[in-house]
């Protein structure tokens, strides 16, 4: 009676190893996704970049993904449980998975890693992020120029330099063409929940913001601004079919190519620990088309686009005038070191709120 | 001609035994068709869920580390709900378990304090949990307001908290402004049991912490007391035992729980405090204490249970590309069949007869 069972056994698992053997020329690319791949900003746009690397490189490569998971606890498993199923290059998608990617890295050193927007690194672990603040500047530019009532709106998530950057870049750029242009601050205190994007939204405009800008990753805010008859930003991805007579811009996260570039230096055995900090000049991000606005106001946007991507204009040219109106050291020559806006923790002058846990 | 559920007059043993096999069954069905309608092979993904993770160690330790707070919490939640006394607010004990602790571990950072730390920590954040459980406790017994609804308003609380320490006074100094606090030190961390692994001296504190209960409820009057005042409160009061006391007794050991499986956390798997350190651990606990039926026995069960859905749900979403979705409707599929058939040892299915009931009525 047991042999029957066990050759049947034997049998799945033949099976089983076979259709291992059949993947295993292929390098196992894997990747952990914060938020669920259909929403529509953050994540849609890391799985967009997935489907753009398969497309490219599917015939040497299998992908796989796990999606929605949080950065706490669950995360270090996640990581490991893609390293056991044989991936060699894992792309962890958010800042809060730093310290669960960097403990799984030093227990697998010859598993690579790609950890998005982090500081910490190791001789297998890189990290890659984008210089949103360039993008942000632009915005701010658009912002002074469109706004009737002189008060943006800007929904923050987390009160971090990538986001507090964004907000100076803002300001910095808005205040060049309205000296006493305003902000309102809302912190969410999430990447994520359309609910308190949608209600935040609101209470901004109920102020008076008329020019909505969000650095939270769903398109609540953008349908809020378009009900209001208001105009707004989208964040990530292309968001005008949320908006088409609001969204007057986007920052849209173009992490194709590099996902690309890395995956080829895998395969050819060249691939190291690097820091990556792309700005527009390397297609890390790019503006979604500007919409909604004069020529006039168009012709500024990609002015000041074509100057950044030269390298020509920098968003925190010194002087930088922080809040108290004192000025910030200058550490970078003419401009800000780049370590300054990494870990940027103040604000500029001009924005009348206060930095949480200042 | 109508399906009626008809009270039992005494609870079906058998029933009880069978109940969850015939969830796990109709479970198991219901997975193979929908597993089949997405063009997934059934046998393939149910090995995946079921099988895969039991079969290697790394698997099984994970399935410890994630049932060990849930396993932890629902043992203190136990107490309270066979005393009926309703503590919804394990998450915000939890919480502040983890933020007691934390504290100690915060200020003797990079001190070279002693191996007292962890030890300290751990007492600090059970007494913290239990105070903070307490409030609830003494505002039902003093003021006769719903527990229910001030244990979970204080979740928020504790949320809040934990949100500005990590944001403001304890935010790591060279972590760029991002809220979390600097790593523990080792003296202030929960040791691994195994080298290399995550199985951590919390697992075996869960176990020990099961093996009280049994002994609390099996053998000792107060686990007596408990019981009776909830199953038979008019009973417990002719028996002269004090509901009240029993009400701010289980607070108090489930808060205390709650606050030692939130510390252990956070000094184990974790290693530093930041938002977020509990995916909602002190609400699924609820679950975990009723699918295990308020035994402690059981609630060891079906936390390793629940962690195994868990665990194999990622294994699915790998080996199978099965999207997370599905995973979870899973999930809520197996609790709901669960909850389902427990109801039929109290309950049974009756066909009814209108004609004949309006012949009885009649005559």
């Amino acid at each position: 009676m047991r042999k029957p069972l066990l050759a049947l056994a034997a049998g799945l698992l033949l099976a089983g190893s076979l259709s291992a053997a059949s993947a295993a020329d292929k390098l196992k690319v894997g990747f952990i996704y914060l938020g669920p791949i259909g929403d529509l900003g953050w994540t849609y746009q890391h799985e967009l970049a997935r489907q753009a690397l398969v497309k490219e490189l599917g015939d040497k490569i299998e992908t796989t993904y796990l999606e929605n998971v949080p950065e706490g606890p669950d995360a270090e498993r996640a990581i490991e449980q893609l390293v056991r199923a044989g991936n060699k290059l894992i792309f962890t998608t958010s800042f809060g998975y730093m310290d669960p990617t960097l403990k799984v890295a030093k227990k697998y050193p010859n598993v690579h890693f790609e950890h998005a927007t982090g500081y910490k690194r190791d001789k297998n672990m890189s990290t890659y992020s984008s210089k949103w603040y360039q993008g942000r500047y632009i915005q701010g530019l658009i912002a002074a120029k469109m706004s009737k009532s002189g008060v943006l709106g800007y929904i923050g998530s987390f009160p971090i330099p990538e986001v507090v950057s964004g907000i100076n870049a803002t300001m910095i750029a808005a205040q060049t063409i309205n000296p006493n242009i305003k902000v309102k601050i809302i912190w969410a205190n999430t990447w994520f929940d359309p609910g308190k994007e949608a209600d935040a939204a609101k209470a901004l405009i109920d102020q008076g913001a008329d020019v909505i800008m969000q650095h939270t990753d769903s398109p609540a805010a953008m349908q809020i601004a378009s009900e209001r008859g208001k105009l707004a930003f989208g964040q990530d991805s292309e968001m005008i079919k949320f908006g088409p007579k609001t969204q007057l811009t986007s920052i849209l996260d173009t992490w194709g190519p590099y996902y690309i570039e890395r995956v080829k230096a895998e395969l050819d055995g060249t691939w190291k620990s690097e820091d990556t900090w792309g700005g527009l000049d390397s297609h890390m991000f790019a503006m979604a088309p500007y919409t909604n606005m004069p020529d006039d106001v168009k012709k500024i946007a990609e002015d000041a686009q074509a100057a950044i991507t030269a390298g020509t204009l920098h968003p925190f040219k010194c002087p930088v005038v922080g809040q108290d109106g004192k000025e910030i050291e200058c550490k970078g020559g003419a401009n800000l070191a780049d370590g300054q806006i990494l870990g940027m923790n103040f604000y500029v002058k001009g924005i009348d709120d206060k930095l949480p846990g200042k | 001609m109508q399906l009626v559920l008809e009270k039992r007059t005494e609870r079906s043993n058998t029933i009880a035994l069978v109940s969850p096999l015939i969830a796990i069954g109709l479970t198991i069905v219901t997975m193979t068709i929908l597993f089949a309608i997405l063009g997934k092979n059934p046998l393939l993904a149910l090995q995946a869920y079921f099988v895969a993770p039991l079969t290697d160690g790394y698997s099984l330790q994970e399935i410890a580390v994630k049932a060990t707070p849930l396993v932890m919490i629902a043992i203190g939640l136990s107490l309270c709900y066979l005393a009926n006394a309703w503590n919804i607010g394990a998450e915000g004990q939890f919480l502040i378990g983890a933020v007691a602790g934390s504290w100690i571990a915060v200020k003797t950072q990079g001190t070279d304090a002693g191996a007292w730390v962890l030890p300290v920590m751990l007492v600090l954040a059970a007494a913290a949990g239990a105070l903070y459980a307490l409030i609830p406790a003494i505002c039902k017994v003093k003021f006769g307001a719903s527990e229910i609804l001030t244990s979970l308003m204080l979740v928020y609380v504790a949320d809040l908290l934990l949100d500005y320490l990590v944001r403001g006074p304890w935010r790591d100094p060279n972590g760029f402004n991002f809220p979390t606090t600097a790593d523990f030190d080792p003296v202030a961390t929960v040791p691994v049991l195994i080298e290399g692994g995550r199985l951590h001296l919390g697992s075996i504190i869960a176990l020990l912490v099961v093996a009280a209960a049994a002994i609390l409820l099996g053998r000792t009057i107060k686990g007596f007391e408990i019981r009776v005042v909830g199953a038979a409160p008019r009973a417990a009061r002719f028996g002269g035992f004090n509901a009240n006391q029993l009400i701010i007794l289980t607070f108090a050991v489930s808060g205390a729980l709650a606050g030692l499986a939130g510390i252990i956390e956070v000094a184990g798997p974790v290693g530093h405090l930041q938002p977020g350190i509990s995916p909602g651990y002190g609400f699924t606990a609820i679950i975990v204490a009723f699918l295990g039926r308020l035994n402690p026995v059981g609630i060891l069960i079906a936390g390793l249970f629940l962690a195994l859905t868990f665990i194999g749900g990622e294994q699915a979403q790998i080996a199978m590309k099965i999207p997370l979705d599905v995973t979870k409707v899973f999930q809520g599929i197996l609790l709901f069949y669960v909850l389902a058939c427990d109801s039929l040892i109290l309950y049974r299915f009756k066909l009814v007869f209108p004609n004949r009931q309006v012949a009885r009525g009649a005559g």
